[in-house]
Formats: structure tokens, C-alpha cells, sequence
């Protein structure tokens, strides 16, 4: 597949994905999964980061607009794509030589767990420090970061073994 | 010079990522202060437009529920206007006002929630109905069952409402059965559960007792439902907080009203005359 297409399709699929049915999941009331994160996972690596930074502060942007949450979802997940490399780097021992040939699914599953894994929690952790904006109630969000973040990884693995074959 | 042209160069993805940042923090600030003119927000053109059309997707899964709702309100006042034509009936009427001003205080303008944000601590509404349908900021948005929030933010087709389960949301609230009254407040927690604080203290209540606005602000008239004392605390603190229990089931909306004060720059500039 073209790498633009690709890429353009990535990110409407997953703000929709988000906005219209992730958000109104709500299991137990308060656990939701956060999935368009996977952007970050599935963007091409490249050693220009100024279009994979602005596109990730978008779909965050985004994201923001449909929930009415102020820039806190833009925040996180720029975040996350900021220090992406630097997982790539100590997890899977990739130099940027490596980086156009670099694809998660010739990983193993133990490395790729532990990238996703870490991403998602710190991902979710700033989310939901933002959204709780305050020093108060700082046990909800731990307990939500950990419900949510074992959801959203749950889902990444399902959809990742379906599509397993597909939109390489 | 040349230094720093060297640093910018080492240092581009990390200064981009921090301008980027501060654009994020800038925003969530921006969010957390009432009003203020929000762009990222539910009632543009695209995010609203969007969410119509996926509420008219599902608003069918609902219609048994909202139809039920609407007849009992439709009975309730059929009884209230027949309650009326009997004091019409029996009372004299002597004087009769003006036909010039009208002696309406509050207008209705119906709607209905497009999206409804119930988890998190500061939690907003969508509803398809904005400037171009009267709705201007600081105005009740209510059902028949108890209030729902206040107007926040409005845009031409779509508006965006405070909902009572917000952290800055304060409403006068007082008991039905005494002028008792104290601020309803959320602390974040259930939504089906919000606070009502600085209640006085010789105020005697028991579990059970309603709940209705107070009338005292200019937005909400006086006499909506809210909700049931919940539980009373043994010892009243110093704030003398008790839970409420809303009538509302607010993960659940349909069908809206809000109401228009007409009055209200005449009672706004009369209070504030000293100042």
C-alpha cells in the first residue's frame, strides 16, 4: 500500500474508531480504552519526525475536540510519540540505519509487549493526571490507569492477531 | 551565532515537541476556566455536525424510554393546566396587566442531547441547538425529570452545556419543604450522586427529603427538581455536606429544554446598581 494513503487512512480510521465507539464503552462505568494510541505504534519510523510529531499532536488535538477535554489527549499522546525512539532504541537495539526496514510484526512478542505495554501505561497515566487536573483523588487514577491500560492493550492484541496478514 | 544555529539544529524534534506542548497545556488551561471563546470544542461545525449524525443513528435504540417520558410528562401537565382552569374558575380575576409587556419570565426552547460525557470530573453535553435558535450563554438546560447544566459554550447550530456532574458547576438548590437552601456541588466520584454544601445548620432534613433549585440565581427558576437526600452524614462538619440522590438518570438523555430568563438584565442591573 502506498505509504501516504497508509498513513491518511491510519489516522481517520482510528479517530473514528475512538470517538464514535471507543468513548462509549465506559465497562464498570469508567474503564475505557484508548486505542487510537496505536498510531503511534503502527506510524513508519523515519528519521524526519517533524510530520509523525504534528500528526500525532493532531490526531491528539482531535481526539480533544470530540470529548471536550481542553488539549490533555494532544498532550499524552505527543508525548508518547516524542519518546518513542528512545524505546526502539533500548528495547529492540534498532540504529536509524535500521529504521526504514523496521516492522513490529518480525518482532518478538516479549519485546513488543514490553514497548507497547510501557507506552500505553505512561500514555494513560498523563491522561488521566490531566484529566483529574488535581493532587485529589490520586488513587482513581492510578486505578484507572491500570484498568485502562490493560483494555487498551488487550484490544491492540486482538485487532493486531486478526489483521495479522493484512495493512503491512 | 554559529553555536546557536548548532544547538536549534541538535535540538530541532526536542524544541518542536516542547512548542508543541505548551500549545496542549495552554488548551487545557484554557478548557478549565468558564467562559472563554474554545475552538477545540464539541460545537464546531465538524465535531458537531458528526455527532448528530451518529445520534440520529441511535437515538432509535432509545425511543421506548423517550416516548415514555414525554407521556408522563404530557399527563402531568394536563393535570396542572387542569388545576389551573379550576382557580381561573373560582378566583375573580380583578387586574388584568398590560397586554404590551408580556408577563411571561421564562421562555422554553426544546432540544436534544447529541453527546453526553458522564466519567470523567469536568463533564460537558452537546446539544443540537445554538445561537441561531435564541440559546446564548448562562442559560438552564433542564428535562422533565430535574436540571441538567448550564450553557457554556455556543456555537451557531450546536452548543455546549456544563453538566451538574462538572467540578466548577455551583447551583443554588434549596429543600421543598423549607427555604433551607445550600450550593449543589460534584465531587467527581458517582454519577448518579451529587453533593449539596453549606446547608445552615439549625436546617432539619431527613433521608428522602426533595431537593429543587432554589430560584435565588437568575438562571434556573424556581421549583425544578433535582433529586433525594441520599444519606446524612452523624457528625455535620464545619461545610455540612449531604449527599443527593438525582432523579435524573444522567448517563441516559434524550429530550432537553432550556430556558431563557427574560427578565434577566433587568434583575442583573438592579443588583448590581451599587457596584
Amino acid at each position: 500500500m502506498n505509504r501516504t494513503v497508509y498513513i491518511i487512512f491510519l489516522f481517520v480510521f482510528f479517530l473514528l474508531l475512538q470517538v464514535l465507539i471507543l468513548n462509549n464503552v465506559l465497562f464498570l462505568g469508567y474503564v475505557n480504552p484508548y486505542l487510537y494510541i496505536t498510531f503511534v505504534f503502527l506510524y513508519p519510523l523515519n528519521t524526519n519526525q517533524f510530520p509523525f510529531l504534528s500528526l500525532a499532536f493532531l490526531l491528539g488535538l482531535f481526539v480533544d475536540a470530540f470529548s471536550n477535554s481542553g488539549g490533555v489527549h494532544a498532550f499524552a499522546i505527543l508525548f508518547i510519540a516524542y519518546i518513542r525512539l528512545f524505546f526502539i532504541r533500548t528495547i529492540f537495539k534498532k540504529t536509524p540505519s535500521d529504521y526504514l526496514l523496521f516492522n513490529l510484526r518480525q518482532e518478538t512478542f516479549d519485546k513488543v509487549f514490553n514497548y507497547t505495554a510501557i507506552l500505553t501505561i505512561i500514555h494513560h497515566f498523563i491522561l488521566f493526571s490531566l484529566i483529574n487536573f488535581s493532587f485529589y483523588n490520586l488513587s482513581n487514577v492510578v486505578v484507572n490507569t491500570l484498568f485502562s491500560s490493560a483494555f487498551t492493550l488487550v484490544l491492540y492484541f486482538l485487532g493486531s492477531f486478526i489483521f495479522k496478514k493484512k495493512l503491512t | 551565532m554559529q553555536q546557536l544555529f548548532y544547538f536549534f539544529q541538535k535540538n530541532k524534534y526536542f524544541l518542536f515537541f516542547l512548542f508543541l506542548e505548551i500549545i496542549a497545556v495552554a488548551l487545557i488551561i484554557n478548557n478549565h476556566s468558564f467562559h472563554k471563546s474554545k475552538f477545540i470544542s464539541s460545537t464546531n461545525y465538524i465535531t458537531g455536525g458528526l455527532y448528530e449524525k451518529s445520534s440520529e443513528l441511535t437515538e432509535y435504540l432509545n425511543l421506548k424510554e423517550r416516548n415514555k417520558n414525554l407521556s408522563e410528562e404530557n399527563t402531568s401537565l394536563k393535570n396542572k393546566l387542569d388545576q389551573l382552569y379550576l382557580m381561573i374558575d373560582s378566583i375573580s380575576i380583578t387586574k388584568i396587566s398590560d397586554s404590551l409587556n408580556h408577563n411571561q419570565q421564562y421562555k422554553y426552547i426544546n432540544g436534544k442531547v447529541i453527546n453526553n460525557i458522564y466519567h470523567k470530573s469536568d463533564n460537558f453535553i452537546t446539544i443540537n441547538r445554538g445561537a441561531k435558535n435564541g440559546v446564548s450563554t448562562e442559560m438552564a438546560v433542564i428535562n422533565n425529570k430535574g436540571v441538567i447544566g448550564i450553557t457554556d459554550n455556543v456555537g451557531p447550530k450546536f452548543s455546549r452545556v456544563q453538566s451538574i456532574l462538572n467540578s466548577n458547576s455551583k447551583i443554588n438548590a434549596s429543600f421543598k419543604n423549607s427555604n433551607y437552601f445550600g450550593t449543589l456541588i460534584w465531587n467527581g466520584k458517582d454519577y448518579n450522586i451529587t453533593q449539596l454544601t453549606d446547608i445552615p445548620r439549625q436546617a432539619n432534613f431527613k433521608i428522602g427529603d426533595t431537593i429543587i433549585t432554589g430560584g435565588r440565581s437568575t438562571i434556573f427558576p424556581k421549583g425544578i427538581p433535582i433529586g433525594t437526600v441520599a444519606d446524612i452524614p452523624e457528625k455535620l462538619s464545619a461545610t455540612n455536606t449531604i449527599n443527593i440522590k438525582l432523579f435524573n438518570d444522567m448517563a441516559n438523555l434524550g429530550h432537553i429544554y432550556i430556558i431563557t430568563n427574560l427578565n434577566k438584565k433587568e434583575i442583573k442591573t438592579v443588583e448590581n446598581k451599587n457596584e
